[in-house]
């Protein structure tokens, strides 16, 4: 028992022993090509798995959410404390009509949803989950997350325009201007971390903040660009407040405004995917990742935050950060169009090429808090 | 990883030809957009993963979705259609297809002459590409970020509508 302990010990504060799924199936190509074949169908699994269990357990997150802050109680009905309410609606959704309208263009009508979200699953392969929890680390990891997200809102607008409806294209336009704007903002919030860990594999970035986290690490850069990047990353996907591509008042649903059945849930578990990923990002970049929280000197404190697995910390992180970004979408009325460029261009955008200024000179002089290595 | 560069090459020529001849002006972007993603995935199997992924993220995930963006704005129907029909007829195609099947041999030639060509064995680092950007080519780096500013200030000036003039007066 004590040994076994001093064991989980070591494995908890030691030197992290990091190691993702494809260097695992590239060791043993030499050996035999069926473990290879194993492997990928194991990420392939893994990855269906987590895409299904977090849109069931997202949407439920946000029905509650939104009942405690309306004061309602939410879904309750199906099962107890409604927690079979979503799995209800994915059975009403698979089993509803799938409506094409009649002058659309058929072809991109159909390959609209499974663009938006083959962009979104892309991404969850690169994400660090624990130390052996990650499918694939690219050694530019930060720049193939900005570049396969960016290329979501082709979904978006070939949506909005195969569809044939005003609506929809109005809806589509919207979203194109706005991800293509914010998405600056985010970037160069996310650059501001790879100064700091001077690398961009999103593994390397976990692993370089053994000594501190980077958000407080740097006197307040990396506290700014983790607003930044919360802000403009939750109006790159589309939420509340800046949810004007599918404002209900005015749009009916925006681009997704003649989608129904299968086709609708794809763009709609796209989205709370979406959200996922930001927050595991935002952990990842910002709050350490599967790092668990350290206080230099405090090695009894340390211990006991060292016996929490890793992927619990991720996953704590995370759901953090979604439930923040789930507080913004009660709490703040929608933007107006103007507002929202007015935002990114003239606020967002000049505070983050302050910031990553600022960045580069605590880089330059090495002045962070909490030394380390 | 011969095999996916040749595959990706293929690939990239096809939907370049599909981009040219498609007559639904978003059909051809879409292609292009295709095109544009086999020509990053040529880059990562030559070793630069890097210069992949900025392929994707500027041409195919800004400057098309900006072209699909001013597609969409114009809203061509089918008056469209029948333009692009009267203007390219069958016959157009003869001259600049020769001149080009000439240059491609042409290039083939070059190519087969000049047996150093090989694919390179090594993946080039991001801080490589910096070092190269911001050492010897920094010249070429500044020459580019004035011709964008150009740009910038040609944008400007096409909104900008004047000094503002006060509410409710019109002239």
């Amino acid at each position: 028992m004590q040994n076994a302990m001093s064991m989980i010990l070591v494995a908890a504060t030691g030197p992290w022993a990091a190691k993702t799924v494809a260097e695992r199936a590239s060791e043993s190509l030499d050996t035999s090509l069926w473990a290879v074949a194993a492997y990928m169908v194991l990420a392939l699994l893994a990855v269906v798995v987590l895409v299904t269990l977090l849109g069931l357990v997202l949407i439920y997150a946000e029905r509650k959410i939104a009942g405690r802050f309306q004061c309602r109680v939410g879904p309750m009905r199906v099962g107890p404390h409604g927690l079979l309410q979503t799995v209800a609606d994915t059975f009403k959704l698979l089993l509803k009509e799938d409506i094409i309208p009649t002058r659309a263009d058929q072809a991109m009508h159909l390959l609209a949803p499974f663009l938006c979200m083959g962009a979104t699953v892309l991404i969850i392969a690169v994400l660090p989950y624990s130390p052996t929890m990650q499918i694939l680390d690219l050694n530019i990891g930060v720049l193939f997350v900005t570049a396969v997200s960016g290329f979501g809102v082709m979904g978006i607008l070939l949506g909005g325009w195969s569809s044939n409806n005003k609506w929809s294209l109005i809806g589509a336009m919207r979203s194109g201007a706005q991800i293509i704007s914010y998405e600056i903002s985010a970037t160069l919030a996310l650059l501001v971390v790879v100064l700091f860990a001077g690398t961009m594999s999103l593994r390397g970035i976990v692993e370089s903040q053994e000594a501190g986290w980077w958000i407080w690490r740097a006197h307040g850069v990396g506290l700014i660009s983790f607003i930044v990047y919360l802000i403009a990353s939750t109006a790159e996907i589309n939420r509340t407040p800046f949810d004007i591509p599918e404002g209900e008042s005015e749009l009916t649903a925006g681009f997704h405004a003649e989608y129904s059945g299968l086709r609708f849930s794809f763009f709609f578990l796209s989205e709370f995917i979406n959200m996922f990923i930001v927050s595991a990002l935002a952990a990842t970049l910002f709050l350490g990742g599967w790092m668990p929280f350290h206080i230099g000197g405090w090695t009894t404190f340390n211990n006991v935050m060292g016996l929490i697995p890793p992927s619990l910390w991720f996953a704590g992180k995370n759901l953090f950060v979604i439930f923040v970004i789930m507080w913004f979408r009660w709490t703040f009325p929608r933007l107006r169009v103007d507002q929202l460029m007015r935002l990114e261009w003239k606020i967002l955008l000049p505070i983050g090429f302050a910031n990553l200024m600022a960045a580069s000179l605590v880089v330059l002089s090495n002045f962070y808090f909490f030394p380390g290595k | 990883m011969n095999a996916v560069f040749y595959m990706a090459s293929a690939v990239a020529v096809l939907t370049t030809l599909l981009a040219i001849t498609r007559r639904e002006a978003v059909h051809a972007l879409l292609y292009l957009i295709v095109s544009l993603l086999a020509v990053a995935l040529v880059f990562f199997t030559l070793g630069a993963p890097l210069i992949a992924a900025l392929e994707v993220i500027v041409y195919a995930g800004a400057i098309v979705i900006l072209f699909i963006f001013v597609v969409m704005l114009l809203n061509l129907g089918n008056a469209a259609r029948t333009q692009e029909r009267v203007w390219l007829p069958k016959g157009a195609w003869r001259a600049p297809g020769a001149l080009a099947l000439l240059l491609g041999g042409l290039l083939l030639y070059v190519l087969k002459q000049e047996s150093r060509w090989m694919p390179v064995d090594r993946v080039v680092d991001v801080k490589e590409v910096a070092r190269a950007l911001f050492g010897p080519y920094v010249l070429a780096v500044e020459i580019a970020s004035v011709l964008l500013l150009a740009g910038l200030i040609g944008a400007y000036y096409l909104v900008w509508r004047g000094p503002i003039r006060r509410p409710g007066r019109r002239d």
